[in-house]
């Protein structure tokens, strides 16, 4: 590609007013790793400019939609005017899948107080409580989730009291979310609070012993399209025991039993790595960061649980699995590759896939010119080394930071301190790490943070990808322009993506877009015969 | 079962809604301000309520939509949004360049009391709307009303802000749609084209929100009303509204800013509604209804003669917007089928006397609920104990309809798992035929899958 991207970068810019191209330019990267593979900083975490068109949500959508919601016997309520809960209905794809017809499942279900403009001026906490009661007696819930909105915060209901008294009176367990769409400056905020809420009303009150020998939860993994599924699968069949994922696919008592595995598996960094901490005060259960997006990656990530579990037997089984599986990918993941090497991708999206979803597209040759999160702090870019530096602005003190404790009767330490300075020292393993995304970025690629419709648009036309990764408000506009784009949020209702055999879908659905026969009729016969003829006439 | 905790026992609530046949007003405004040509939405309030929207335009459309936000955070919150909407006018109008932006309201603006008269004024002495663009706004506070009132304030915004009392006198005849789909707005241009009337639609989504694949993503397609459109729009001969709900404001509006007389129709979906329509437009244009119409027209009155035997009788549970359901009512009583169950979750005060009326007197046993708690739960409870036929709403029916095994017509907003609804009317004689073919094609293909084999139909 002869395109300069710094050359590109000065064009993304320019038509910004003075203070948004300086705070624009500190958010858009050229990679260049330096001495030791350090890589360049990068602005995150911050406000959107108003007026820009981002793909950024709110507080809300990071709390309920995306790590409660997923959960199906939680019922959720939402507090607030009719439309949050509304957009946040089944629009994820969180698959679940109770065990019998008689178990609960509150997914498919969208409850809300629907507040009106008596509760905005009087208050809504009656309502709220007339909400929750009659929820409870026609779900009969476990557990009861209440959600604040916008509104909520500012007329000052008090949903945490609410939720202390129906407790109470209800005799189950009820908690709530401060997650009002204006507490951050994405969905990010909404993350935090959602692990603050689950670690403080959840995690620890299920004591269910398991008699397996190797335990562990999978953490930010939703289980779109069906990924936890397939991974929990594979776990299973390297006889691993997977207590709990927040929250794909979970409930309310694997989440509660969490704190009986040995180790949490990191997917989504962003979205959960507050919980693996306090997890890991609390309770001495050590986290790690793995990735099951990509066969290879699948593939190093189950061998680290081999190293980790330090056990002959477990190694041997997981080998034999990836023999197995790395035969069924290696035919197609050639095929494909053939078709699709040399081809060109983007990547905007999330706060972790974009990093993980790099690997499949350079499994099948392709090269990753752009990416950026719509979420992702710079942790998230530049790894979790830079954290001492990261500035806490006013947008993020906001969240509560619990100070969290060993349990005085159930910490226990997993590994001892030195076992994992030996275990990282010896194998390819880092507990309590995550290396990022530049890192692994080729140079004089772009990182692009919170990437806006305007510098979406130009970076098309300068480099004209042959696919753009991004979200259901791009994906048409991308493609108007005769540019497939894949979601990677919704997968474009397909999927799983996740581990051997979802790499294999994903191989099947690029090399279908990337060569797809559509895009080449943009021309009609008239329009091609008169520009021919003009051709002809100039010559 | 998808729905397993939804019982037969219907329980009074007071408080609690599920599965809710409705949304929040800012989604209507905006939808609305689509219609405006070179307009961008902007919603002020946090940067979900804009995600939440777009996405879900976006779903049912399969078209990009543009909208920005205000970016709202905790300090707007508290201070107020005044800050955060001057900036983003400055940066609208220097990075997207539209001629337009029309603001809608947000729960959280509205709670704030943020005054957008008196921010927008703020706008235009600073010097940051430039000359010859505008910024309007409506207020869609989300704890009023609903989606529906929401694209009827935006769409009467359109008349306060530009219709001109001054404009020329013309025979044109203004049509303020209601809020339907692209092919709609489409099919009532072309009826009046057929007719030899000149109209001034608005909104007007076609050619916005069903453009054509170019190569080029044009960020403000050729569709959409013109500033000047709606100017000259006050100075029209007559308006005719469609849908009570959705366009009654706007009417009102140019009628006693503009002294254009309206009249008000019931949506024109089905044979009636139509017949209304052009009856009305023939009347008021003074223009004679085409040969081509009136023969449309019979042939929408043939299939129905031609095929009554398999809709005759069934019985039909409804949700989705009040203008819809009052136009479909009205319809499947001509088709001699039985609308049963009717639920909006948007506050209709007339809606069951639209209802009742529309009915025409048959099927005096309808249950019939708007507002607070007429919810799709409460519609899954009635029919759980007295099934029905078919079910008629939005792509969120299908949970009903496969617990049921009950056929399902996918109408209304949103529907995010079908295609079609932007490209093919359902107004019109040609969109009732399209109306008739579908319900047809459930009720017979239903039968094709459940009849014993000596009873398998080759002519239908």
């Amino acid at each position: 590609m002869s395109i300069d991207p710094r050359v590109v970068k000065d064009e993304l810019i320019q038509i910004y007013p003075k203070k948004l191209r300086q705070k624009r330019s500190e958010q858009i990267v050229v990679t260049q790793k330096g001495e030791g593979g350090s890589v360049p900083e990068i602005k995150a975490n911050v406000r959107t400019s108003p007026g820009i068109i981002t793909q950024r949500g709110c507080t809300y959508a990071g709390c309920k939609g995306v790590v409660i919601g997923p959960s199906r016997d939680i019922l959720s309520i939402t507090h607030g005017p009719i439309g949050c809960a509304f957009y946040s209905w089944l629009t994820r794809r969180n698959q679940t899948r109770p065990a019998t017809l008689e178990d609960p499942n509150y997914i498919n279900y969208c409850l809300s107080t629907d507040m009106q403009e008596e509760n905005i001026v009087f208050g809504g906490e009656k309502k709220l409580k007339a909400a929750i009661r009659e929820a409870a007696q026609l779900f009969k819930p476990k557990a009861i989730a209440l959600f604040s909105t916008c509104p909520v915060g500012l007329i000052g209901d008090d949903v945490h009291a609410v939720a202390r008294e129906l407790k109470e009176e209800l005799g189950i367990n009820i908690f709530g979310f401060s997650c009002e769409g204006y507490r951050g400056v994405s969905q990010s905020a909404g993350h935090h609070i959602a692990n603050n809420g689950v670690f403080k009303n959840v995690v620890g009150l299920n004591e269910t012993p398991h008699p397996e020998k190797f335990k562990v939860n999978v953490l930010g993994e939703y289980n779109i399209g069906g990924d936890g599924f397939v991974i929990e699968e594979l776990l299973t069949r390297c006889g691993i025991k997977q207590i709990s994922t927040f929250s794909g696919n979970s409930t309310y008592d694997t989440m509660a039993n969490a704190h009986t595995a040995d180790l949490n598996l990191i997917m989504c960094h962003r979205s959960i790595n507050y919980v693996a901490e306090m997890m890991e005060k609390r309770f001495g259960i050590p986290w790690m960061k793995i990735n099951f997006i990509g066969a290879d990656a699948t593939a190093k990530s189950l061998r680290r649980l081999g190293e980790y579990f330090e056990d002959d037997a477990l190694k041997a089984r997981i080998e034999e699995v990836i023999a197995e599986e790395q035969e069924k990918v290696s035919g197609i993941r050639e095929a494909v590759k053939a078709r699709c090497t040399g081809k060109t991708a983007m990547l905007f999206v999330g706060g972790s896939r974009a990093h993980h979803y790099q690997q499949l597209f350079k499994d099948i040759g392709m090269k990753v010119l752009a990416a950026g999160y719509e979420f992702g702090h710079r942790d998230d870019y530049e790894g979790r080394k830079v954290l001492p530096t990261v500035k806490v602005d006013a947008d993020s003190k906001n969240i509560e930071e619990i100070d969290v404790v060993p349990d005085p009767v159930r910490f226990r330490p997993r590994r001892t301190a030195e076992r994992i300075e030996q275990m990282e020292a010896m194998t390819e393993m880092e507990f309590r790490d995550y290396v990022g995304m530049m890192p692994e970025m080729d140079d004089d690629t772009l990182v692009i943070d919170d990437l806006s419709q305007h510098e979406s648009d130009r970076l098309l036309e300068m480099y004209r990808p042959d696919i753009f990764c991004a979200g259901i408000k791009e994906k048409f506009g991308v493609q108007k322009m005769g540019i497939p784009c894949k979601q990677l949020h919704s997968y474009d209702y397909g999927g799983p993506y996740a581990g051997f055999r979802g790499a294999i879908n994903f191989y099947k659905d690029i090399d279908r877009m990337v060569n797809m026969k559509y895009a080449s009729f943009l021309t009609p016969p008239w329009a091609a015969q008169e520009k021919e003829a003009q051709q002809a006439a100039a010559d | 079962m998808l729905l397993r905790h939804t019982s037969s026992e219907v329980m009074e609530r007071s408080a609690l809604t599920i599965n809710p046949a409705k949304t929040c007003q800012p989604i209507g405004a905006m939808y609305a301000a689509l219609g405006l040509h070179n307009c961008l939405p902007h919603s002020h309030g946090s940067q979900g309520c804009c995600a939440y929207h777009r996405s879900t335009l976006t779903r049912h459309y399969k078209e990009p939509v543009m909208a920005a936000t205000s970016s709202f955070t905790e300090g707007a919150s508290v201070f107020g949004g005044q800050a955060n909407l001057l900036q983003a006018i400055t940066t609208i109008f220097g990075v997207y360049n539209p001629d337009v932006i029309a603001v809608h309201t947000t729960c959280l603006s509205e709670t704030i009391g943020d005054d957008l008269v008196q921010i927008i004024a703020k706008a235009r002495s600073e010097g940051k709307i430039p000359e010859g663009k505008h910024v309007i706004h409506c207020n869609t506070p989300s704890y009023q009303g609903s989606h529906v009132t929401g694209f009827a304030s935006m769409t009467k915004a359109f008349v306060t802000y530009f219709a001109d009392p001054q404009a020329e006198k013309t025979q044109a005849i203004n049509i303020v749609p209601g809020w339907v789909e692209p092919s709609d707005m489409r099919e009532l241009k072309a009826l009046a084209k057929q007719m030899g009337v000149e109209v001034i639609l608005y909104p007007d989504t076609s050619d916005v929100m069903d453009t054509p694949y170019t190569g080029k993503h044009d960020f403000y397609p050729k569709g959409g009303v013109t500033v000047e459109r709606v100017q000259a729009s006050g100075g029209s001969a007559a308006t005719i509204g469609l849908g009570l709900s959705a366009s009654s404001p706007a009417v009102e509006a140019l009628q006693s800013k503009c002294a254009v007389p309206g009249t008000m129709l019931e949506l024109p979906i089905g044979l009636q509604g139509t017949d209304r329509f052009i009856d009305t437009l023939h009347k008021l244009a003074g223009v004679e209804v085409p040969q081509e119409i009136t023969d449309e027209r019979g042939r929408l009155l043939d299939l129905i003669s031609d095929m009554h035997q398999y809709v005759h009788g069934k019985r039909v549970a409804l949700f989705g917007d009040p203008d819809q359901l009052v136009a479909l009512t009205e319809f499947l009583t001509l088709l001699d089928m039985k609308p049963l169950y009717l639920v909006t979750g948007t506050p209709t005060p007339q809606f069951e006397a639209r209802v009742r009326k529309a009915l025409g007197g048959n099927t005096p046993e309808a249950k019939i609920k708007a507002g607070a708690q007429a919810d799709m739960y409460l519609l899954h409870q009635w029919i759980k104990n007295e099934g029905v036929d078919l079910l008629i709403g939005n792509t969120y029916g299908k949970y009903i309809a496969r617990d049921e095994d009950i056929p399902f017509l996918r109408f209304g907003f949103p529907i995010l798992d079908r295609v079609g609804h932007s490209y093919f009317p359902s107004v019109g004689y040609k969109g009732a035929m399209r109306l008739v073919e579908k319900i047809l094609s459930l009720f017979m293909d239903r039968q094709d899958r459940d009849a014993l084999e000596e009873r398998f139909e080759l002519t239908m």
